[in-house]
């Protein structure tokens, strides 16, 4: 006899069990639409792989594992992809979650399995693999996918393999019938988990108000090293951390695992899960789940696929509306009323509880908390209730985390007890959740943060470097500015200058280039013919500028004047060089032309300068008098030669201006004379 | 020796001057060996505030706030952290606490910003405005916001030049949704384990 252990607390509420016992596992049926949550797991929910208005086959993967800890779903019948939308599911919040909604065609048409396995010649990636595939998640209540369960780290030894056939909870049968009707697969289904994690021991822990099951199990494991064990009943000794405790005197380390104590706990219908996925390929798409309360008139249990929705088991029992206020999920004490009958039963769904008022009726108002201690007394994980209940109540989150809150298994047995029947379990799950929301949202905060001043230190080294190619720049131009005055050059910094030296180089250019007489021809043409074009334009500037009757006629005709002069200079230089006398063009180059026009022109003016008022107003009167000649010469040499209109109107008008000129003169030079 | 035989005074002098030169020394070491670095309030102030970034409290972000609560500043200029947020700086302080002061907005739903993508003209300034980054785009490319890293700050809204960012409220799902308190006066809470003590007795 195996020397058993006990847990601190505990209660023995009233069982209920024999209600649902009394008629074998039912075959719960097809209903017509199925709704499968893509979250019927702890973990991240699984990803839909198929499409609306698809045709799927029993057993057809329809969302598959996101992650190591999730769980694919299949398809627990044959039909159509009707939808993939929102819908309620049983939770205490009656929110809504993506579904996949099934319409079944009632052929139950099994897709083609995966090939049976002989685990015995599996590696046990293979069979992790396996069970992964086939979406099993713990069927206890929690829903822990079994597959990131059983993927143990291989420096992990398992020392013990639990197999929790306990089922505390008063009401639910389920495990306890499956016990019964099929021990040999679930001892199938142990010794695939034994191959798989080589533990070195292996129990079944059964309560000792379950001897059918007790036997059966014994028969079925004779002659294997599994251990059939029970223990007296205790409510919570289901609670993995409870049933170590029995059956190994360990206790499992706050916050820790099982695991870190070598021990791993499977339920009996995760192991039955096992061996369907690995002996018959099958994918998890059923479980049993009882139906009982006094509002079914034939409870029991069920093998109902998932995705059922609750109306339709509940009406396989004979269910009465009118006698049920509030449906249950679970069990009374761990359970939870189901916002609506529509629901679907999940993977996690272990018992509808289905009671008349009177059966389980709403909980008196709370009253004040006594200080009986009673709910230390009975709480298996050894807190303190009533501590934690007024910081709960105050929402110190700090403090009940010190009082070790998060040990909490939310069994309800303080709640239970209380005399004042204050829902002490409620004040737990509430603060246990804001805590972790809490969590949650300073990690989020914390992310912001860190993003925060990633962007500020980026921000602060663009500016950082912007400023940094500034002082740069401004540098190297003070740097040149140095240079510059050091060596005494003006140097490129100086447009004008610049400018200056390109049109002088290029002059230097010309001059060099222009050594061959008939380049040095073909240059002085050009030039008679720009100061020609210039003389043209220059004119009829002059024309209109005396039609107008402008300020500028004055410096406008000095400029007539001068371009006449370059022009007369440029033609006999051109009339020089056409004779052939080279030497001549070369001693007296075009380019000096104008020069030598200002050379005269100053001279001239000089000259003027010396004579005395009269003399001077004769000269320039002369002067005129000999400019009028010469125009009224070209006037008739233009005529002649059918000159352009302009250049005629152009001689004309000047002719006229000279004409003024002379009166004026002749009318200034008596008054010159007179001083 | 002898003079300080005869004269005790002398000797007692020595002994508190030396004192306080050694304990001097190690004080003095202990400042440079130990000094520390910034001011830890503003760490731990920092660590309270929401680090929405939103800037709605005047300071160009959460750090600045911190920073200006530790020299002496209101706690009470913070709406996204809400009377919860005010409450835990209380603590922190040991300061009165202060209603929030509705001068610097009130406490909202949390939102996200989501842009409407066909409206987006591709211009670049939710980007330069998004405190954390929280908005991918090019220039003349259609924005989006990354949903997990949006603050809900409101900091893009206005710079919009077509108004295509919505502030769109977080629903609850089943991740964030948690178990609300009891109700000590309704006492129609879905938890049932209190039920079947009741129901033993009954059976009693």
């Amino acid at each position: 006899m195996r020397k058993l252990f006990t847990f601190h607390g505990g209660i023995h509420p009233p069982e209920n069990k024999s209600q649902s016992l009394a008629q074998p596992i039912r075959e719960a049926g097809i209903p017509s639409h199925l709704i499968l949550p893509l979250s019927q797991h702890i973990g991240a929910p699984a990803k839909p792989v198929v499409t609306v208005g698809e045709r799927v086959l029993k057993g057809q993967l329809l969302a598959s594992a996101r992650g190591t800890v999730s769980a694919a779903v299949h398809a627990p019948t044959s039909g159509v992809v009707e939808a993939i939308e929102d819908r309620q599911i049983a939770h205490p919040s009656g929110l809504t979650t993506m579904c996949i909604v099934l319409a079944s065609d009632g052929k139950d048409e099994w897709i083609t399995l995966a090939p049976t396995l002989n685990y015995l010649e599996c590696q046990p990636e293979e069979i992790v693999a396996r069970i992964q595939a086939a979406g099993i998640a713990g069927m206890g209540g929690a829903g822990f996918p079994t597959a990131a369960k059983v993927n143990t780290p291989p420096e992990r030894k398992v020392e013990t393999l639990i197999i929790n056939g306990t089922e505390c909870e008063p009401y639910i049968t389920a495990d306890d019938i499956l016990m019964q009707e099929r021990p040999q697969q679930i001892i199938a289904g142990v010794k695939i988990l034994q191959h798989l994690l080589q533990p070195g021991e292996t129990l079944i822990g059964i309560e000792d108000n379950k001897p059918e099951a007790i036997a059966a199990l014994q028969t079925a494991a004779e002659g294997s090293d599994i251990e059939v064990v029970s223990f007296p009943t205790k409510y919570p000794s289901g609670g993995e951390k409870q049933l170590i405790e029995i059956l190994t005197g360990k206790q499992v380390p706050s916050g820790g695992l099982p695991l870190d104590i070598g021990v791993i706990c499977q339920n009996i219908g995760s192991v039955v899960a096992v061996e369907d996925a690995i002996t018959l390929g099958q994918p998890l798409i059923s479980r049993i789940t009882t139906v009982t309360g006094e509002a079914v008139t034939s409870p029991g249990n069920f093998q109902v696929l998932l995705g059922t929705p609750m109306r339709f088991l509940l009406e396989q029992a004979g269910y009465l509306t009118e006698k049920n206020e509030r449906l249950v999920m679970g069990g009374p004490m761990m359970g939870f009323a189901v916002p609506d009958l529509d629901v679907p039963i999940v993977k996690t769904t272990n018992c509808l509880l289905a009671p008349t008022p009177s059966e389980l009726p709403n909980p008196a108002p709370a009253q004040a908390c006594i200080r009986c201690g009673l709910c230390e007394q009975a709480c298996p994980a050894s807190l303190l209730p009533q501590q934690m209940f007024w910081f709960a109540q105050g929402k110190e989150f700090e403090k009940l985390e010190q009082h070790n809150l998060f040990d909490c298994i939310e069994c309800g047995a303080c709640s239970w007890v209380c005399p004042s029947n204050i829902p002490l379990v409620q004040y737990y799950r509430a603060s246990k959740s804001e805590i972790l929301f809490a969590r949650q949202e300073h990690k989020k905060a914390e992310q912001s943060r860190i993003r925060f001043e990633a962007r500020q230190q980026r921000l602060e080294r663009g500016e950082a470097e912007k400023a940094a190619k500034r002082a740069a720049r401004k540098q190297a131009a003070e740097q040149r500015a140095r240079d510059t005055s050091a060596t005494g050059q003006t140097g490129e910094d100086d447009p004008v200058q610049a400018a200056i030296d390109r049109a002088k180089a290029k002059k230097a250019a010309q001059q060099a280039a222009g050594s061959s007489s008939e380049s040095e021809k073909q240059r002085l043409e050009d030039n008679v013919a720009s100061i020609r074009q210039r003389l043209e334009k220059a004119n009829q500037k002059l024309t209109q500028a005396e039609a107008e009757n402008s300020e500028h006629v004055d410096a406008l005709r000095s400029g007539v004047d001068k371009t006449r002069a370059k022009l007369e200079a440029a033609e006999q230089a051109l009339a020089a060089l056409s004779p052939g006398d080279k030497d001549k063009v070369e001693a007296e180059p075009p380019v000096d032309a104008a020069a030598a026009a200002i050379a005269k022109a100053m001279a001239a003016r000089t000259a003027k300068a010396e004579l005395d008022p009269a003399e001077q107003a004769k000269e320039k009167l002369r002067a005129l008098e000999l400019r009028l000649q010469k125009t009224r010469d070209r006037l008739t040499q233009s005529r002649s030669e059918d000159a352009d209109e302009k250049v005629i109107e152009a001689l004309e008008a000047s002719i006229h201006r000279l004409q003024d000129k002379i009166t004026t003169a002749k009318a200034d030079l008596p008054t010159a004379e007179a001083d | 020796m002898e003079l300080i035989s005869q004269y005790p005074l002398i000797s007692s002098l020595l002994a508190l001057a030396s004192l306080g030169l050694v304990f001097g020394a190690i004080l003095g070491f202990a400042a440079v060996r130990f000094k520390a670095e910034g001011n830890p309030i503003v760490d731990q102030i920092n660590d309270l505030l929401p680090q929405t970034q939103c800037g709605q409290c005047g300071y160009p972000g959460c750090r600045p706030y911190a920073e200006a609560i530790a020299g002496g500043d209101l706690i009470n200029k913070c709406p996204p952290g809400g009377e919860a947020g005010i409450q835990a700086l209380a603590d922190l302080l040991d300061q009165e606490v202060l209603p929030l002061d509705e001068e610097h907005g009130e406490e909202k739903v949390k939102a996200i910003a989501f842009i409407r993508e066909d409206e987006c003209i591709g211009c670049t300034k939710c980007i330069q405005a998004c405190p954390v980054d929280a908005i991918l785009g090019a220039a003349k490319q259609m924005h989006t916001v990354i949903s997990s890293e949006c603050t809900g700050c409101d900091l893009c809204l206005d710079p919009c030049p077509v108004d295509c960012i919505d502030m769109i409220p977080e629903e609850e799902t089943l991740q964030s949704w948690h178990w609300p308190l009891p109700d000590p006066v309704d006492s129609s809470a879905s938890i049932i384990a209190t039920d079947v003590r009741n129901a033993q007795h009954r059976a009693a």
